[in-house]
Formats: structure tokens, C-alpha cells, sequence
């Protein structure tokens, strides 16, 4: 693992400037402890990211259910405390400021959330919901403020007689357009997207990912896409890290990532993706993973990966690899890689 | 709205209508009053004859008969221990019973809501087992036990407050205290579960990331949405209260409805029971339609129909 700051910064694909940068992130919950039991558990959701996210461009997050993708972008959001490592956003540590000096600090990050039925206040009118950051960090007046929502709402493409109602008057693909004009109300620098599009309709999906895209580029934002598969972040994406047990495994371009993907559990993922064509799919080597993933309370010792992967060895259960540079911009977390 | 108002309005004739029979055929089961009302050494004679004055010794259809009719003149008929109309005498006693259970609601809710809202913010903390305790406290001392030790404590010992009766605000604080931290006891526990849940979902985190201060994301976005099942069983409770509490009243001579309707029931003066009873059901209707009102005011998905 990645201890410096030099060392992390590396994983830059050394060009652009950096926004956010990860250093040894780790978010251990207890679990299943009580007064009584002496030996807590602990589940490590997080353990020990090293990532930089440069400015402008969109990093895919992939991973299975339970590996601690969301996890990871709470903790960048500041919604959970890391129990160690440091979050360096826009040069400022962000991990260890007070409460308060980090609700001045998420005017410039933001996150739009998976579940767009649960995650807006069912009592608030759209209006509101969209007003609420801007009345919380900036003093608006009456006028500038209707202004500043209703251009927000037109933006995410939301007719403005629409902003008297309330959220479940609304579709999903409309509430996830709610979401987004809140998210970006106070001008972010950094959207976190939690699997934005996983709880819509196949055809709302595209509208949604297109309208990230357009506004990605009109309010110059960089992006982290959170998602369980990798077909999801394939068109969105210009790097794209996989996570597997709390770790990433492997970091590098789309492009690189899908013509020679390195660890064995990235190519496992890769060989997963249906594939519609039944030549195609024939002549696909079977290399698909087997099993469940292990709980993250008591995770497989040296590599997490070693009980589902084909390759490994003795020294996989035993050495857990370090997250290093293989080639360019292709950083990878095992010990043989393809 | 007003539609729906006007609707539930209208419900209320009727079933005010079935309460006035039930409680005329409970009151016909239990037996005429007669011989509890004449001296022990009445002669038969005499018995009948009160008996057909009254007119007991008709058939069941006439009694209901002239019940109804008196009823729609809203004469409940006159007090057999007092000898004036059974309504005014409830209605004379009814301020004193809504004074006393606005005030334990008033108590309740001061006790309840902070202690349920800290409890949920800080779960199986110091705070969070003593809200837990005082609950089960609550819920588990008896008002005639709490009622004599308050004023053991505040009227015997300590001679700040008033032992009993009415007069001043003062009078009202103990039995007030007693009612109150019962009622609180539910409500502490229901503002608790309700607002644990709520406060994990995700409009709440929407909340905080939205860079809001934690109380007001507490207050703003998970108290309010708590408070649909909250209002239920308070305003139950409220209900519960209107009917004057008898315990409680007897204990601190406070003259509500209780105390009327307990001496009633001794004296079998059954106009007055039918008349309390009239006024506590109408009371109780009418709490129920302010609750879903209520319910309509607080969460928008809750429609009108």
C-alpha cells in the first residue's frame, strides 16, 4: 500500500490538476460488539484507499454489492468520519476539519444519490428542496433566489410550474432530475454520483446520463460515478477503479482497462457482461467469477481476492500485494497479474 | 378540503345517533334505578308508584321512544340527585375536565418530545436509558400512587402547591403532573422508534449534504416526518382524557366530568351517565376528525377522499 503523498499522487494519470486526493483511507465499523464482549468486530468497508481524482474528469467506481463503494463516497462527502487516513480535497485536508468549518467547505462537493423515491424529503415542495442549500450557505434575496432555482430547473430539464409540488408527485426519472439541480445548486466542484441511474427505467437511464454529461460540461465539474457493473460507467468514465472487499484492485484508463484489464477479478468482471451476440459469447474464454464475495468482518487473509481467484497461489494467501504502477497510469493490487 | 370537512361532518349525526342508542339499552340491561333511589324501608307500594312516575314500568319500545324524542329537544331529562337537567350539569363540569387534560397534554408533549427526539439522536446512550426508564416509570407507577405522593412530597411536605380543589393555576399543576407523565411515558417511546427510523433515511443524509446544521436537520427534516404516528396516539390519549379522569380527579377533588360521573354511577342517576356519556363520545368524534386533519396538514401523500 501507498503511504506517501508523493507515492499516491503518482496514480494521477500525471496530468491535469488534482482535485481530490485519498491517502490511506480506512472506514472500519464495529459490529455485533457489545458492553459485554470484549473482542469487537469490526467491518471493513474501507480499507486503505489510495486514489487521486484530477480536475474535470469522471471516475468510474466499480465493485460488487458490499464492497464499499458507497462507503468510499460517503466518506469523501464527509456524511461518515474516516477512522483513519486523510481526504485532501482542492489542497485542503477535509477529514479532520470541525463540523462546522466542513459545512462551509460542501458548497464545492455534492452528491447525487441512488435512490431517488427515498432520498428527497417527502414533506418538502421541489421548490424548497432545491432552495434549501442555496438558503443555507448563501444569503439570497427573494428574487435572486427564485431566479437561481428555476434556472437550476431548467438546466435538469424540469418545467418551472412544477416547483410547487411535492416529490411523489413526480417519476423517478423526473425525481432524479430534482436530485441533480439540488446537487448542483451551490456550483460544486465534485459530484459524487451513487449509482445514479440503478433504480430507474432502462430508457430513463440514457436521458439521466446524457443530462450528467451536458451539465457536466456547462458547470465544469468532475465527477466520481459509483456503480455495480462495468457497463454502467463504460461510456461515462475516463479512468476507472475497481473495488473488491474495502480495496481497490485496479486503476487505470476505460480504455486501458477494457482491452487489458490486469488483476483477475477485474477480467472476471469483464467476462460477466452479457454479451448479446452468441458467436462472440461462444468464443469467450470461460473466466467468469465463482462463489460469493467473503464478508468484509473477518476478510480473507493476504490478497481479500485469493478464495474466488483462479490464479492464485500460496503467496496470495499469505502476502497481501501492494496497489503499485505496472505501467502507465495502470496501477493494479496482485501478485501475478494478466 | 372542505369537501372532506363537510363530509365528516355529516358522519357525525349518525353515529352519534348509535351511541345515544347503545347507551340506552346498557343503561335498560343494567336495570331500572328505582330501589337504589327510595329509602331501604320503601313500601312496594310506594316503589311502584315512584316506579310509574318515572315511567320504568312502560315497555322497552315506549322508554326508547320518549328517549329519542327527548333527546332530539336535547333534554337528557333532570338529575335524580340534583333535580336540574343532566346536560347542564355535564356541561357545567366539562371546562373543568378540558382544563385539566389540556394541561396534562401540555405537560406530556414538554416531557415527550425533547426526551424522544434526544433519545433517537443519541441511541444507548446515559440519556437515551434514562428516557427509556422514566418510560417505563411512567407507564408503570399508578396515578393514585404518583397522585398521593406528589402531594406528599410538593403540598405536605414541601407546602408549595395546593393538596387539592380548584381556584388558581396552582391547583391544576399536581393532578396535571400526575396525567401528564403517564401520557408522556407512549409518547416518549413512539417520538423515540419514530424518529430512529426516519433519521435513516436517505432524504436525511440529502439533508446533511446539503451542508444544513445537524439540529436543523434533526428538526426540520426527521422530527416532522416522525410526527404522522405521534399524532395518533396523542391525540388518542387526548380522547382518552375528555371522557375527566376518574382516579385523578377524586384525588385532587378537581371537579370534572370524572367525579360527576363516578357519583352518578353510585347513585344510579341516569340521566346524567347517559348525558356524560353523549357529550365524551361527541368530544371523541370530534378529536378524531382534527387528527386526520391533521394527518393532511403534516404529510402532503396523504390525500383528502
Amino acid at each position: 500500500m501507498l503511504k506517501t503523498l508523493e507515492d499516491s499522487s503518482r496514480l494521477n494519470g500525471e496530468t491535469g490538476q488534482q482535485l481530490l486526493i485519498l491517502e490511506g483511507l480506512k472506514k472500519h465499523f464495529e459490529v455485533g460488539g457489545n458492553f459485554l464482549k470484549k473482542n469487537k468486530e469490526y467491518l471493513k468497508a474501507v480499507d486503505g484507499i489510495n486514489l487521486t481524482v484530477n480536475s474535470g474528469e469522471t471516475l468510474g467506481i466499480v465493485g460488487e454489492s458490499g464492497c464499499g463503494k458507497s462507503t468510499l463516497g460517503n466518506l469523501i462527502m464527509g456524511l461518515l468520519k474516516p477512522t483513519e487516513g486523510k481526504i485532501i480535497f482542492d489542497g485542503l485536508e477535509i477529514s479532520s476539519l470541525k463540523e462546522k468549518e466542513l459545512k462551509k467547505k460542501r458548497t464545492d462537493f455534492q452528491m447525487i444519490f441512488q435512490d431517488p423515491f427515498s432520498s428527497l424529503n417527502p414533506r418538502m415542495r421541489l421548490f424548497d428542496i432545491i432552495a434549501e442549500p442555496l438558503i443555507t450557505h448563501l444569503k439570497l434575496d427573494k428574487k435572486e433566489l427564485e431566479r437561481r432555482v428555476f434556472e437550476l430547473m431548467d438546466d435538469v430539464g424540469l418545467d418551472p410550474t412544477y416547483s410547487n409540488r411535492f416529490p411523489h408527485e413526480f417519476s423517478g426519472g423526473q425525481r432524479q432530475r430534482i436530485g441533480i439541480a439540488r446537487a448542483l445548486a451551490l456550483k460544486p466542484k465534485l459530484i459524487v454520483c451513487d449509482e445514479p441511474v440503478s433504480a430507474l427505467d432502462v430508457s430513463i437511464q440514457a436521458q439521466i446520463l446524457n443530462l450528467l454529461s451536458s451539465i457536466q460540461k456547462k458547470y465544469q465539474l468532475t465527477y466520481i460515478f459509483i456503480a455495480h457493473g462495468l457497463p454502467a460507467v463504460k461510456h461515462f468514465s475516463d479512468r476507472i477503479g475497481v473495488m473488491y472487499l474495502g480495496d481497490l484492485v485496479e486503476l487505470t484508463t476505460k480504455e486501458q482497462l477494457f482491452k487489458r484489464p490486469m488483476h483477475p477479478y477485474t477480467a472476471g468482471l469483464l467476462a460477466s457482461v452479457p454479451i448479446s451476440s452468441p458467436t462472440l459469447r461462444n468464443s469467450r474464454k470461460n473466466v467468469g467469477i465463482e462463489g460469493d464475495i467473503p464478508s468484509p468482518v473477518n476478510p480473507p487473509s493476504g490478497c481479500k481476492f485469493h478464495t474466488r481467484c483462479p490464479i492464485a497461489t500460496q503467496k496470495c494467501k499469505d502476502v497481501l500485494p501492494e496497489f503499485t504502477k505496472k505501467e502507465s497510469g495502470h496501477f493494479v493490487a496482485c501478485h501475478f497479474p494478466y | 378540503m372542505w369537501k372532506y370537512l363537510a363530509k365528516r361532518l355529516l358522519q357525525i349525526p349518525p353515529v352519534l345517533f348509535i351511541v345515544t342508542i347503545m347507551i340506552f339499552v346498557l343503561v335498560y340491561i343494567a336495570g331500572d334505578p328505582v330501589a337504589t333511589m327510595l329509602p331501604a324501608d320503601a313500601s312496594p307500594e310506594e316503589i311502584a308508584q315512584f316506579r310509574h312516575a318515572l315511567g320504568f314500568d312502560e315497555p322497552f319500545y315506549v322508554q326508547f321512544g320518549n328517549y329519542i324524542l327527548d333527546l332530539l329537544r336535547g333534554d337528557f331529562g333532570e338529575s335524580y340527585q340534583y333535580g336540574t337537567s343532566a346536560l347542564g350539569l355535564v356541561l357545567e363540569r366539562l371546562p373543568a375536565t378540558l382544563e385539566l387534560a389540556t394541561a396534562s397534554m401540555i405537560i406530556a408533549i414538554l416531557i415527550a418530545i425533547p426526551l424522544g427526539i434526544l433519545s433517537a439522536v443519541k441511541p444507548n446512550t446515559f440519556i437515551d436509558f434514562f428516557a427509556t426508564s422514566f418510560s417505563v416509570l411512567g407507564k408503570a407507577i399508578p396515578n393514585f400512587w404518583l397522585g398521593i405522593m406528589l402531594i406528599l412530597v410538593f403540598s405536605v411536605t414541601l407546602k408549595v402547591l395546593p393538596v387539592s380543589g380548584t381556584g388558581s393555576y396552582a391547583h391544576i399543576v399536581l393532578p396535571a403532573i400526575t396525567l401528564g407523565t403517564a401520557m408522556s411515558a407512549e409518547i416518549t417511546r413512539l417520538v423515540r422508534s419514530s424518529m430512529l427510523e426516519i433519521l435513516h433515511q436517505d432524504y436525511i443524509r440529502t439533508a446533511r449534504s446539503k451542508g444544513l446544521k445537524y439540529s436543523a436537520v434533526v428538526i426540520k427534516h426527521a422530527f416532522k416526518n416522525s410526527l404522522v404516528p405521534v399524532i395518533t396516539i396523542t391525540f388518542l390519549q387526548a380522547a382518552a382524557l375528555v371522557g375527566g379522569s376518574l382516579i385523578t380527579e377524586m384525588i385532587f377533588a378537581w371537579p370534572g366530568l370524572g367525579q360527576l360521573i363516578i357519583q352518578a354511577v353510585y347513585a344510579k342517576d341516569l340521566p346524567i351517565i347517559q348525558a356524560a356519556v353523549f357529550v365524551t363520545a361527541s368530544m371523541i368524534i370530534f378529536i378524531n376528525i382534527l387528527t386526520d386533519i391533521m394527518y393532511r396538514v403534516l404529510d402532503p401523500r396523504i390525500k383528502f377522499n
